[in-house]
């Protein structure tokens, strides 16, 4: 399975908006801090990861999960492991 | 209706889940009731026949007003066998709670139906060293919103009832401690090597089981204050705040935590958090808790000073792990801090045990493994 980063995207932001489905996800910015600017919590973010899982069969360790802090962060480290 | 919660005043039926001759069984979900919070689905007390529903969905009503008429098993419907005393599930598990003879009592309630604050008065009349018992305002309906004030949610007005309260009643001192997560976090990687991303568990289920460990240690935070009286409970379930994106707060109980594992720990989280934010908690979650933690790491908070939940006598609150200067063994490092803080009760424990706990405390994360 091969994707584009405006997929990747798109599948991104259908799966927050299931968790903060009262923020304008247009407004978030790339480089902007996903927990920070979606006020989630650990709970949520391990579910949104769960969601990664399951649509892009990508599994981010919790080693990762520094890497995966912003949209475009994470647009990246998934490009990269998407096959 | 069943009080679900020191801060509800009123709820309204929605939905019966039985109808009259029924049987139920205690724990069974009998009907779903709108609190300001949530949707709660109630579960009676005891096993027994449903004899008659006392109100209809859509009701709305203060807490205290008889929903439902529960005979026991092998009961004749009233009139024709020994009747059975008339009394609300409230008053019927605060009179098991405080031993006082329902058939003792004459009921207040309409009807005659026993209350809970009929209950609440035999206890406090039954015991020789208090003052005369001031009876209890009868319940009142839920006030209006004012006008104008759109930010004056029902659950605000809920949160700002019990807040108040608690400030107003409970004499809290506070006491704080830092510990070395060092160990735990080394732990609790390894044991999420070997789990789906799903089924992580997160640092806040390690916490809320090392609490329960620590309880068992140091059981004297783990309970009520109620009438005057301190009552130890031997359960400990754990009340756990959820913050709500809409906002206000709701704080259901984990059952016997310190009975789970670590992982169904997770697993219960997991599950309440979910129907938490959905709305759909049962009525002894929202009753059952024996003391509160409060986990606000995940905002940056460092350290979190609580209000405690009455009739709870103590809270728990835990900050943002950071890398820290830490002293240990004589060498200085950086390593993973947790503040952890106490606010407790100071009419149920005194600082000696409340630093005994936080001791405990430290030292059951120094051993996650044994969690």
């Amino acid at each position: 399975m091969t994707m584009t980063q405006a997929e990747i995207t798109s599948v991104l932001q259908e799966l927050l908006h299931k968790i903060a489905p009262e923020v304008d996800l247009a407004r978030v910015e790339p480089g902007e801090s996903l927990r920070e600017a979606l006020d989630i919590d650990s709970f949520d973010f391990v579910n949104f990861l769960g969601g990664i899982h399951d649509k892009l069969g990508v599994d981010v360790p919790e080693t990762d999960y520094g890497k995966v802090r912003t949209l475009s962060q994470l647009v990246n480290y998934l490009s990269a492991r998407i096959k | 209706m069943p009080s679900l919660g020191v801060d509800m005043q009123a709820g309204t039926l929605t939905d019966w889940k039985v109808k009259p001759g029924d049987h139920v069984r205690r724990g069974d979900v009998i009907a779903t009731v709108e609190t300001d919070k949530a949707n709660v689905d109630v579960e009676i007390y005891e096993n027994g026949v449903v004899d008659r529903l006392a109100a209809k969905p859509g009701d709305k009503l203060p807490v205290g007003t008889l929903l439902a008429v529960i005979r026991g098993e092998g009961e004749a419907a009233a009139p024709a066998a020994p009747k059975r005393v008339a009394a609300s599930p409230l008053a019927r598990y605060k009179a098991r709670e405080l031993g006082v003879d329902l058939t003792t009592l004459s009921g207040t309630g309409p009807h005659g139906v026993i209350e809970a604050a009929d209950v609440e008065r035999a206890a406090q009349a039954a015991r020789p060293t208090v003052a005369a018992p001031v009876p209890p305002a009868p319940p009142a309906p839920a006030p209006a919103p004012p006008a104008g004030t759109p930010a004056m949610t029902g659950m605000r007005r809920a949160i700002a009832a019990a807040m108040a309260r608690s400030n107003r009643e409970i004499p809290h001192y506070y006491l704080e401690t830092r510990i070395d997560m060092h160990t735990a976090l080394h732990w609790l990687e390894q044991v999420n090597l070997e789990r789906s991303v799903k089924d992580r568990i997160l640092p806040a289920a390690m916490l809320l089981k090392a609490v329960a460990v620590a309880l068992t240690q140091v059981p004297e935070l783990n309970g009520y204050w109620v009438n005057d009286d301190y009552q130890i409970k031997e359960q400990i379930h754990i009340g756990m705040a959820i913050s709500l994106r809409s906002g206000g707060l709701v704080i259901p109980a984990i059952h016997d935590v310190d009975e789970k594992s670590v992982g169904d720990v997770m697993e219960a989280v997991r599950d309440l958090i979910t129907r938490t934010r959905e709305g759909r908690l049962k009525s002894s979650e929202l009753t059952d808790g024996t003391i509160t933690v409060t986990n606000l790491g995940d905002l940056g908070v460092e350290t979190v000073f609580g209000v405690i939940y009455p009739p709870q006598v103590a809270l728990i609150g835990f900050g943002r792990i950071t890398p820290q200067a830490h002293v240990a063994d004589e060498m200085i490092g950086i390593r993973p801090v947790l503040s952890a803080t106490l606010a407790a009760d100071h009419r149920a424990t005194d600082g000696h045990r409340g630093a005994q706990f936080l001791t405990a405390l430290n030292g059951v994360l120094q051993e996650p493994d044994k969690l």
